[in-house]
């Protein structure tokens, strides 16, 4: 075990990647000489070259089509969207193309894109670049999304992201760039569609993701000096998502309460609180509880953004609703 | 040129004129089809344009990649996809090339390099440009090509694309099929700009062609492809022809104006490869087989795609994904 920050780790998953493949090559904007705007891809155009490492023009939607393209010709590219917000430009690149040619096609070939991208607020980056857009693709068919909350988290699902045969979208929080962490000397993969126990509990379970978790973990301090005992469920992938584990822990909780930092109205959560009303309707004694943004972009201003921003504060007041 | 020079070239001709008339074969079985109702959803033809996608696709290699668009059907058969399997997915077919799911749209034979005719306007540029880099990179010395209409000229992926080809140098021939309409509106009213400027501002060798002369396509596409493939980065190829269908079967074209449709159809591909046929020597009795082989090939197909199973829905489902290889269990 050493300790490493959490973009350090996406790098050491991409390194690892690039040495097993050599059909593995990364595209993005400033990826390569400046090593990317966050500084997760520094020194791999020294290590891999600039064949493999490429800084592109500012052309989203080119650049997310070449990766397909590239990738249904026997390369499998890896793509770094500067902010998730700018996905917007590559959307027909991911939607149309990536995620329905394998059905499309009736199963011939397949698009092992990995499009990486970082989500979400705390750095006062305004409306266009703090957006947490995940639901937009877990919505379509053909797309997988997995989230990291941890630093082995970053290394595991990058590169079980980029060993997928399908198109996966791997979403970074910014602000755990530089979160500090365990990994392994010799890491693993971490399987999609699993989830983690964060912390085990029997009065609720609070299910989230990505930068949301050591939130909910605060909050679950903070609910236990009250004596209530919360179990938090780190989603770690979107789609697939881990039904069976949230099911289980509602059936040991029976309370549920779902948090993320996208806004709350038609989020992740609304499908998960629809799933478990659903699969989980016998086990539930109090309300599904959500807790995201409000329906408003995120704004600029620290106190605005602050507000914004679901925190501890927020997570405790639900789970005292379903519990009450 | 010899006799024996000037027979080898009859005998291409004669090869392009097979290729022609079997997409005009197919494209005209297609509309009857359609207007019976036998067919369902889109059907884009490429009626009259048959010239741009055999000229080319006889510069090519078996294992070159190429992009199509929605008016696809020929450079689909021109690169080598089987009838049988075409004819099975136009009709929404188990055993087409997308196993009923992609219809006319999406009808693509990755083993021939047929990355698949594309529903969204432009979006086959930046497939074609990737796959190129991905040609580059593995060194095989393959090329990709794609065609798009000039009403793709007016889609912001398209310019993207050009720059991305031309700083990297990629393998890539760009084919512009100008048909002068962009859907119901004539090009002309939404273009401040053409191909051949386009690609001067990127820097892109390009050259402009009669789209209905099939040997000039033929030729230029094979210079192109060969400088192409010597590494001088790509090329755009526009082809000058005449859509002489509408925009979709079924589209009355009340939006053409008066003799438009008439004169369109004066500068037929397959009519003037025939004349030049004739002229050059060739008995109209070896035309006459080709099109009654080719009839014959078609009504094959056709009986066989009518015949054909229906997919089944958990066969469908099942491939929204592949089955992972992975790296955990």
């Amino acid at each position: 075990m050493s300790e490493v920050r959490f973009g350090q780790a996406i790098n050491q998953a991409l390194r690892d990647a690039m040495t097993t493949d050599s059909s593995v090559i990364l595209l993005g904007e400033d990826v390569a000489r400046p090593g990317g705007p966050f500084g997760v891809t520094r020194g791999l155009l020294d290590k891999f070259g600039p064949e493999r490492v490429r800084d592109t023009p500012i052309s989203e939607a080119a650049l997310a089509g070449a990766a397909v393209g590239a990738a249904l010709t026997g390369l499998r590219p890896i793509v770094e969207i500067m902010f998730m917000d700018f996905v917007t430009l590559a959307m027909d690149a991911l939607v149309n193309q990536a995620a329905k040619a394998h059905f499309m096609f009736g199963g011939q070939g397949s698009v092992p894109i990995v499009v990486r991208m970082p989500h979400g607020g705390g750095i006062n980056a305004g409306p266009q670049h703090s957006q947490c857009l995940e639901a937009w693709l877990a919505h379509v068919p053909g797309l997988k999304v997995v989230c990291p909350a941890t630093v082995a988290d970053a290394y595991g699902l990058t590169r079980t992201a980029i060993a997928d045969d399908d198109p996966v979208i791997v979403i970074e929080h910014k602000a755990l760039y530089a979160m500090k962490g365990e990994l392994s000397h010799s890491p693993t993969a971490t399987q999609l569609g699993r989830a983690r126990i964060a912390r085990e509990g029997q009065d609720a379970t609070i299910v989230t993701y990505g930068a949301m978790v050591a939130v909910a973990l605060n909050a679950a301090d903070e609910l236990e000096q009250s004596g209530v005992l919360t179990e938090v469920i780190d989603l770690r992938s979107l789609q697939p998502w881990d039904e069976t584990c949230v099911l289980n822990s509602l059936a040991k909780t029976h309370r549920l309460i779902i948090c993320h930092e996208a806004v709350e109205a038609f989020g992740v959560g609304a499908e998960i609180a629809a799933r478990m009303a659903d699969a989980g309707f016998d086990e539930l004694d109090g309300p599904i509880v959500r807790v995201g943004a409000p329906f408003m972009p995120p704004p600029f201003a620290k106190t605005l953004e602050d507000w914004y921003r679901p925190d501890a504060a927020k997570i405790v007041a639900a789970v005292n609703k379903t519990l009450s | 040129m010899s006799h024996t020079d000037a027979q080898s070239t009859t005998d291409q001709v004669l090869g392009l004129y097979r290729g022609m008339r079997l997409v005009r074969e197919v494209e005209e079985r297609l509309g009857s089809l359609f207007a019976d109702g036998e067919i369902p959803g889109f059907i884009h033809l490429s009626i009259g344009q048959e010239a741009v996608s055999v000229g080319v696709a006889a510069a090519l290699e078996k294992n070159d990649t190429l992009a199509s668009n929605h008016r696809g059907h020929g450079h689909a058969i021109a690169k080598g996809l089987k009838l049988d399997r075409f004819f099975l997915e136009v009709f929404g077919k188990q055993g087409g090339y997308c196993r009923g799911r992609g219809g006319s749209m999406h009808v693509a034979d990755l083993s021939v390099g047929m990355l698949g005719a594309n529903g969204i306007v432009g979006a086959g540029v930046s497939l074609a440009v990737g796959s190129a880099l991905a040609h580059k990179l593995r060194g095989t010395g393959q090329i990709a090509v794609v065609f798009f209409g000039d009403g793709a000229l007016a889609e912001g992926v398209l310019h993207e694309s050009l720059n991305l080809a031309q700083l990297w140098m990629l393998p890539v021939l760009f084919v512009c099929e100008n048909n002068g309409w962009s859907e119901f509106t004539e090009s002309r009213r939404q273009l401040a700009t053409d191909s051949q400027r386009m690609a001067a501002a990127y820097g892109i060798r390009a050259l402009t062609v009669d789209g209905n002369d099939v040997v000039e396509v033929a030729a230029a596409a094979r210079k192109a492809v060969e400088q192409i493939r010597a590494g001088e980065g790509p090329c755009l190829l526009e082809c000058r022809t005449r859509r002489v269908r509408g925009h979709f079967e079924g589209d009355p074209q009340k939006y053409r104006e008066p003799g438009d449709l008439e004169t369109a159809m004066h500068s037929d591909p397959l009519a003037r490869c025939e004349t030049q046929l004739i002229s050059a020597g060739t008995p109209q009795q070896a035309i006459d087989k080709i099109k009654v082989d080719i009839k014959a090939l078609v009504d094959v197909a056709v009986a066989a795609a009518r015949a054909g199973a229906a997919p089944m829905p958990t066969d469908a489902i099942a491939d929204v994904y592949t089955a992972t290889r992975g790296l955990s269990s």
